[in-house]
């Protein structure tokens, strides 16, 4: 199982749609 | 996104979605809507366990009963020893009862919970199938 991770939220949720694909939204305050 | 990093997507999507803690993880269905949440660091299998759970739960949305029943079964043979197992068992059981029809899928689940993950609480809402 692959995740390829973005940052684009919007157009993530866009192309969700279109193609029918699920989405792991992620929300973290991890140090970077 | 990180909270600092992309504050203000964090602090759109987060009122959007809910989200009071971190990490959250959202799994969402292609059309955005919320099908399953993890809140917490978990080590990896425990991860991977509930993201699987989480397919299985869309797909359950989705009377999709045999995909879900596969999801939840595979949670239960690679990972186990998660936390998200139980509950994969229970709703295994429930997506094979949805798929035939046939009351005994949740008798044999109730019967599989007399072996393992017994002091769950999984365990005790399937025990009413005996």
């Amino acid at each position: 199982m692959e995740i390829k991770w973005r940052h684009d939220i919007d157009q993530v949720l866009k192309d969700a749609q279109t193609e029918r694909k699920p989405v792991l939204l992620d929300f973290s305050a991890a140090p970077t | 996104m990180h909270v600092r990093e992309q504050a203000a997507d964090f602090k759109r999507f987060g009122e959007r979605y809910g989200v009071q803690w971190t990490p959250t993880i959202l799994e969402l269905a292609p059309d955005g809507t919320e099908q399953h949440r993890v809140e917490g660091f978990l080590e990896t299998a425990d991860f991977l366990a509930q993201l699987k759970l989480g397919l299985g739960k869309s797909a359950f949305k989705a009377k999709q009963w045999q995909d879900a029943e596969r999801q939840f079964r595979e949670i239960v043979d690679r990972f186990g020893q998660s936390d998200a197992a139980a509950e994969a068992l229970y709703w295994a059981g429930v997506s094979r009862y949805k798929a035939t029809g046939d009351a005994s899928a949740l008798k044999e689940t109730a019967a599989a919970f007399g072996s393992r993950y017994s002091g769950s609480t999984w365990a005790k809402k399937a025990s009413i199938w005996k």
